[in-house]
């Protein structure tokens, strides 16, 4: 029987020929990547570790420090750093949110598996990674082992067919699939067919980010010409890595055609993404008090350039604030060197440091009772930006961007300059 | 590794479909030391619950249970003193959460239809099934694998740590 990408690369790590469904299998994991939650609670110094140079710790969720419990933490993760060498340390200066960094600096290569405290880890699986979130105390657990176990999850594969419209983001496709399909519990995903070459990095990224909103275990894409020219741009040098391929008679729990031409955006409503969404053309016009851009999903630089695109030379509608946070420190300088960030800053937005804060409601950019936000960060559930008597709707930096300017959940078709 | 009783009988508390870890553990709390973190499991869902709750009780989920981040829930229901979770299905995150945190956690399709509130559950980990001591009604749920169950025995995957040498645990609060 044929394997699929992550049946694969779990294989592989465990040593093994092949691997079923429902089999529990040990792996030796590649990459362990820290975050600074991970020491600001529960953090005990380990005694020993496995390997110093498959670590890596980037400040991101809580940066720079908004609290003392979190400048603490910050402490900590700067002295095991030290202490166990640790050279792969992301410090505020060159932080960015988990999955940016990874992606910058080549943690996640193709066929290996990485491992890190964030839910949205399955980001990497963009670039041929079998990459998942797991708690703290697991990841502490690789830290310290350098394996740990998984059961091997029936995979749902998507089918992509047909050209990906321009007005149509990642943002777009992967809340189409959500609305579609629902929830992927106990699965993983894997994505590719004929149309998936039309689909940018940036894009794959941000539909392999969202499978923890369908609650999937593993996220992959292809090591395709795409993502191998992407990661020789991105990390020069030699690919020592091997792609993991599925097999043509790999077993799938469910196969899903999806003509990539037919969609146009989409948009979330407050709650949940699963079985949610809802063409833009389709959805309320409600008024917005809050539009957000940014996160691991959607702060890229090619995010930026969208919003930028859409609100040059415009303003922001009265009595709305419109944040925009760089998915990195890198995406920050690039983006100001290309003039995004000026534009936007000059339509009215508001550029924030790289972090996660907003997306996750933990320091700033909260919202009151009774608000409503257009995010185009990971989750749209109750409670989760602040008041959890606001209403959270999800949608592309794009549609983000054209809303800001009219103040309603707005087609970007209709703002496009 | 100790030998763990996999049997655990205890009063019942029930929750919906797809309650996410944002309504466990919301982001306000992630700033407040843990058993201040604690009182505020279900905010917006059954305010004041965390007042209610005993330790040794049981907490009967639907389905997606847990959806959502990596924030460590399950040390939360621990500090309540959650003897068990039960779902109709869990999100997969969140059941290695609850098993590294020393949390027995069991999917039991159908149990979410078979209780109700202050009813009593009886249930086997190892051998997979879960009942309604009320009703009689009687389930049969994934029993967990003996790796899992050893993490369990250990009282967590951090406890298996320090007893294999890699970290000195402080004492648990």
């Amino acid at each position: 029987m044929g394997m699929t990408v992550i049946e694969r690369i779990l294989a592989r790590r465990a040593g093994l020929a092949e691997v079923t469904v429902g089999q529990t299998v040990v792996c030796e994991v590649d990459m362990t990547v820290l975050i600074d939650l991970q020491f600001a609670t529960m953090w005990t110094p380990p005694l020993r570790i496995s390997d110093p140079d498959r670590v890596a710790i980037v400040m991101d969720h809580a940066v720079p420090a908004p609290t003392v419990g979190d400048a603490a933490g910050g402490v900590k993760a700067r002295e095991f750093a030290r202490e166990f060498g640790v050279s792969r340390f992301y410090d505020v200066g060159r932080h960015g949110i988990c999955h940016q960094v990874i992606a910058e600096n080549g943690l996640a290569r193709p066929g290996e598996l990485l491992a890190c405290t964030d839910s949205h880890t399955c980001a990497a699986g963009a670039y041929n990674t079998a990459a998942r979130g797991l708690g703290p105390a697991e990841v502490y657990a690789i830290l310290c082992t350098g394996t740990t176990w998984f059961q091997i999850a029936p995979t749902i594969r998507y089918e992509f067919t047909g050209t990906r419209p321009d007005t149509v983001s990642g943002k777009d496709i992967f809340l189409h699939l959500a609305g579609t399909y629902g929830d992927a519990t106990n699965h993983n995903l894997e994505y590719g067919g004929p149309g998936l070459a039309s689909v940018p990095m940036h894009d794959r990224r941000t539909i392999a980010t969202q499978g923890a909103e369908v609650s999937a275990d593993f996220s992959t894409f292809p090591a395709d010409e795409v993502c191998r020219s992407f990661i020789a741009r991105q990390t020069p040098g030699a690919a020592d890595w091997t792609a993991a391929d599925p097999d043509p008679d790999a077993a799938y729990a469910d196969v899903r055609t999806v003509d990539l031409s037919a969609l146009e955006p989409q948009v979330a409503r407050p709650g949940s993404v699963s079985r949610n969404s809802l063409p833009v053309s389709a959805i309320e016009r409600r008024r917005v008090d809050q539009c957000f851009i940014g996160s691991c999903a959607n702060g890229q630089l090619e995010d930026l350039a969208i919003a930028a695109a859409v609100v040059s030379g415009r303003r922001v509608a009265d009595g709305v604030r419109l944040l925009v946070t760089p998915a990195s420190q890198a995406v920050y300088r690039e983006a100001m060197r290309a003039g995004y960030l000026q534009t936007l800053a000059d339509a009215g937005a508001v550029i924030t440091n790289s972090t996660c804060g907003a997306c996750f409601g933990y320091h700033m950019g909260l919202l009151g009772p009774g608000e409503v936000c257009l995010t185009s960060s990971t989750r749209n559930f109750t409670g989760r930006m602040g008041s959890p008597e606001a209403e959270i709707y999800m949608a592309s930096p794009a549609t983000v961007a054209a809303s800001a300017l009219t103040g309603r959940i707005t087609d970007p078709r209709s703002e496009w300059n | 590794m100790e030998l763990m009783d996999t049997q655990i009988t205890g009063r019942v508390w029930t929750v919906g479909d797809a309650v996410s870890t944002d309504a466990m553990y919301p982001a306000f709390a992630m700033q407040l030391p843990l058993p201040e973190a604690a009182r505020h499991v279900f905010y917006q869902l059954r305010p004041g619950w965390t007042e209610q709750v005993r330790p040794g009780d049981i907490v009967v989920a639907g389905r997606n249970f847990g959806l959502g981040s990596s924030r460590p829930v399950a040390e939360l229901f621990r500090l309540l003193g959650v003897a068990a979770l039960v779902a109709e299905e869990f999100n997969s995150l969140f059941l290695r959460n609850a098993i590294n945190h020393g949390l027995p956690a069991l999917t039991a399709p159908g149990a979410r239809a078979a209780f109700t509130d202050g009813d009593t559950a009886r249930l086997d980990l190892a051998e997979g099934w879960i009942e309604n001591t009320g009703t009689g009604t009687r389930l049969s749920a994934g029993a967990l694998p003996p790796m899992v169950l050893g993490i369990l025995a250990a009282g967590g995957i951090l406890p298996k740590l320090a007893h294999e040498g890699y970290l000195r645990l402080p004492a648990r609060t």
